[in-house]
């Protein structure tokens, strides 16, 4: 049996003196696709950065590749966080926010190699043709698709991508999860991405987290998304008749 | 006679080149992250921290530097911690120890009675007044700054997304208090040369000046050392000539230079 890639006990994060997580308990094995669920201010996001140890744990445990939160080996994960905090005004080239991702700090100077490398992540992300635009100046599906790259081009073994489709068209969300899926199955890396889209989540998804501060369910798409669980999630289901897909894919495109 | 003159002249001569070039580089290296984080108010808070080391060092009779350097990084470890403890913005937090330490030198001049005689070096900067001691602290600082290289990487980072840095296990807290040091020891070695009362536009031009040039953070940190150290040199050779203090001939230098290139990039 293979050990989990991540594995939650109990997990508790309070933020200040606002309880944000509260005992998320799940395995997940490799190779999984784990879709993050559930509404506005529900934990998600603290989730994820609880994962990586850059919000302390209240309660509980967490392990990741069988190290405590943070103590990763830094090319192990792959992250694109939620709102970007960069500085759009710093100097910099797409493909130095890109090669941060193979050095974990700022290139002073980029070889030749790495030069291909970036360039060839740039490409499977679809933004090669941006490559001499100033970061500043990039769109935001633009600038998400780099961050994307980025991601990638350290080929970790768990990604993380906090609601990833924001800002890209529907062609670049298309592209995104087939480069997902094809990285999935060619190094059996995990996935864990943060959605709000519940018909992404049952076709590229094989487990499901449902969170609303505590856990609501987790386990199977089907198994997880049904009308009880959207409605202890959500307060209500939606417009939509369907138990499965209540509420119509939303990534603000 | 003469020998002796030529012998005084060309020691003061050295020092002097070796000041300027130290601190035209190190103020100018520091600098482009002074820009890109908006921290001049930093800058300027730590040569106003570094008056109260100043007058300290002059009430105990001690090399004024010797005690300024050691009293600003004090005072700026002080800021980041209060800022990493509180909520308090780094303005506030600046704000704070930049009139205590100010009160205290005011203090510390008031009780020394000869003090008139070296405030105005401090204040507006001279050439004249750099000395060996002076040199070997600044040749210290330079040393440290080449020691800790590999941390202009993680600063960067953390100055372009701090998230991120954080996320890919840079150890931005720590790195905070390291580019504060660095910018306090290179601020203090500098109010030789420039004077307290300039030093945040002396901080800020040559990479700001840098950043309209450059689309990399790697090439505006060289072109920031390179306006820097250039217009130190030229500074001090006008303010020799035309026998007006130092730091107002550098800053004027530096402000020329950022303005011919500012209209020259608007009408290019
Ligand atoms: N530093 C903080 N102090 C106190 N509360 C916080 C802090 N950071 C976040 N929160 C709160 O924690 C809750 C969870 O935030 P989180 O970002 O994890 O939500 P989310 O599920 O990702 O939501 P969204 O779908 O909007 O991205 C929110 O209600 C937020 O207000
Ligand atoms: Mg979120």
């Amino acid at each position: 049996m293979t050990d989990p890639v991540v594995d939650c006990h109990d997990a508790s994060v309070t933020l200040g003196e606002f309880q944000a997580l509260r005992d998320v308990t799940m395995a997940l094995d490799p190779g999984s696709f784990l879709a993050v669920m559930g509404p506005n201010g529900a934990g998600k996001s603290t989730f994820m950065k609880a994962l990586m140890g850059l919000v302390p744990l209240s309660g509980g445990s967490i392990t990741v590749l069988g190290n405590r939160p943070g103590e990763h080996v830094r090319r192990e994960i792959g992250y694109i966080p939620q709102i970007k905090t960069l500085d759009r005004n710093f100097p910099a080239l797409p493909m130095e926010l890109v090669l941060t991702g193979l050095r974990g700090t700022w290139p002073w100077r980029i070889t030749a190699s790495e030069r291909e490398t970036a360039h060839e992540a740039m490409k499977i992300a679809g933004v090669d043709h941006r490559i001499g635009v100033p970061i500043g100046k990039l769109s935001g599906g633009e600038l998400q698709r780099v961050y994307l790259a980025r991601a990638f081009v350290r080929e970790p073994k768990i990604v993380l991508l906090d609601e990833p489709a924001t800002g890209m068209d529907r062609r670049g969300e298309a592209d995104m999860y087939s480069v997902l899926d094809k990285y999935r199955s060619k190094h059996g890396a995990t996935v864990i991405m943060i959605t709000h889209d519940w018909e992404a989540a049952h076709h590229h998804a094989t487990q499901v987290l449902l969170l609303d501060r505590g856990m609501i369910g987790y386990g199977a798409p089907g198994d997880v998304l049904v009308e009880d669980n959207m409605r202890r999630a959500f307060g209500h289901v939606g417009h939509h008749h369907s138990m499965t897909i209540p509420i119509s894919g939303d990534c603000g495109a | 006679m003469t020998a002796v003159l030529d012998a005084l002249q060309l020691a003061f001569v050295q020092r002097a080149l070796l000041a300027g070039l130290m601190v035209g580089l190190l103020a100018s290296y520091y600098g482009v992250f002074v820009v890109q984080r908006g921290l001049s108010f930093l800058g300027s808070g730590l040569a106003h921290s570094a008056f109260g080391g100043v007058a300290l060092g002059i009430l105990l009779g001690i090399q004024p530097l010797a005690v300024a350097v050691p009293f600003t990084i004090i005072v700026a470890m002080g800021i980041v911690w209060l800022q990493q403890r509180t909520r308090l913005g780094a303005d506030t937090s600046v704000g704070i120890f930049f009139s205590v330490s100010m009160a205290l030198g005011v203090i510390f001049l008031t009780m020394t009675p000869r003090y008139t005689t070296d405030a105005f070096t401090y204040l507006f900067g001279s050439i004249l007044y750099v000395t060996w001691g002076d040199i070997a602290i600044m040749g210290f600082v330079m040393l440290m700054s080449i020691f800790t290289w590999k941390a202009w990487g993680r600063w960067a980072y953390a100055t372009f997304d701090r998230e991120l840095a954080l996320s890919d296990t840079v150890a931005c807290r720590r790195d905070d208090y390291l580019l504060s040091f660095a910018l306090a020891a290179s601020t203090v070695i500098s109010i030789k040369v420039v004077g307290i009362a300039l030093i945040a536009a002396f901080l800020v031009i040559p990479p700001a000046t840098a950043r309209l040039l450059t689309r990399t953070f790697s090439a505006m940190t060289i072109l920031s050392m390179v306006f820097g150290v250039f217009s130190v040199l030229v500074g001090m050779v006008v303010s020799l000539q035309a026998d007006i203090p130092t730091g107002p001939a550098i800053i004027l230098t530096q402000a020329v230079i950022f303005f011919v290139i500012a209209l020259a990039r608007r009408g290019g």
